[in-house]
């Protein structure tokens, strides 16, 4: 169904618009926190969809494999393709056909652009898990495109 | 029937209560904020037990001369509690599941409505 490129041709929009509205910001520090914001308020409701029916998690590796599995391919259609850990609280998820920048590139051109495509999944993340009860720190970095990994550091209490 | 229902929030506090006798509602209050032991207690055992089945309903948590009171917790960590009146003809264990399961459900649209921030307690109608 054309649900799927709906839900990219939004994610482009409101990349766009929020690029928009701040006209002449040097730093993109602005639109980037914006972004950040929309994925972490949409990422936070929808987990409380999703673990509806699913069973109780016992610890956090186990809510990490949920969200590579369940709530990637739920939100990406797709699961994650690596997830390495540290045992120390960071874990690398690696997506090596990221959707959003499957339409940009396949190569290193546009590579300084894509930042502003992944914030909004970095916020995701974070709502994702701090609804979960894990506060953490999202980064995300593409060395070739369509590949990426996003970064998690839980922060321990 | 139940005669009273409660949302506890993540960080304990509490998002919601509904109380069949508004009279009775700080009594109600106390009681809720006592089973909130009980519902830590339960997840704490079988954290430890590693126990197969883990699910999101806790069972009974506490039962005295009057009253008596179920829990159920949310992978978010919202608790819900329901206490019903021991008088009451026992209710079965699958029809609280299934008034859990409606609570969640109310709970779960609650949070997708953009109108509601989480962990404000609720005033939705």
């Amino acid at each position: 169904m054309a649900d799927d490129a709906l839900f990219d041709f939004l994610h482009m929009e409101i990349v766009s618009q929020v690029t928009k509205s701040d006209p002449g910001s040097l730093q993109d520090g602005v639109t980037m926190s914006k972004l950040e914001q929309i994925g972490y308020s949409t990422g936070y409701r929808f987990i409380e969809r999703l673990t509806k029916d699913l069973s109780r998690f016992k610890d956090e590796l186990e809510v990490m494999k949920a969200i590579c599995k369940d709530f990637w391919s739920a939100v990406f259609k797709k699961q994650v393709d690596n997830l390495r850990t540290n045992h120390q609280g960071v874990y690398v998820l690696q997506d090596n056909k990221f959707r959003f920048l499957a339409s940009i590139s396949n190569s290193r051109q546009y590579l300084e652009l894509a930042p502003k495509y992944l914030v909004f999944t970095c916020g995701l993340l974070r709502g994702a898990l701090a609804s979960l009860g894990l506060t953490c720190i999202v980064t995300a970095e593409v060395t070739t495109m369509p590949a990426c990994k996003f970064q998690v550091h839980l922060q321990r209490a | 029937m139940a005669v009273c229902i409660g949302f506890i929030g993540k960080e304990n506090s509490p998002l919601f209560l509904r109380c069949i006798n508004p009279s009775q509602e700080l009594q109600f209050h106390y009681i809720m904020h006592t089973c909130i032991d009980f519902v830590e207690e339960k997840i704490i055992q079988s954290n430890k037990s590693g126990s197969d089945v883990r699910e999101l309903y806790l069972g009974l948590l506490y039962s005295s001369e009057e009253v008596k009171a179920y829990g159920f917790v949310t992978n978010t960590k919202v608790k819900i509690v329901i206490i019903i009146d021991s008088t009451n003809s026992l209710l079965r264990d699958n029809e609280i599941r299934a008034i859990f399961r409606k609570l969640h459900n109310a709970y779960t649209e609650l949070v997708c409505n953009p109108f509601y921030t989480p962990g404000d307690p609720i005033t939705a109608k």
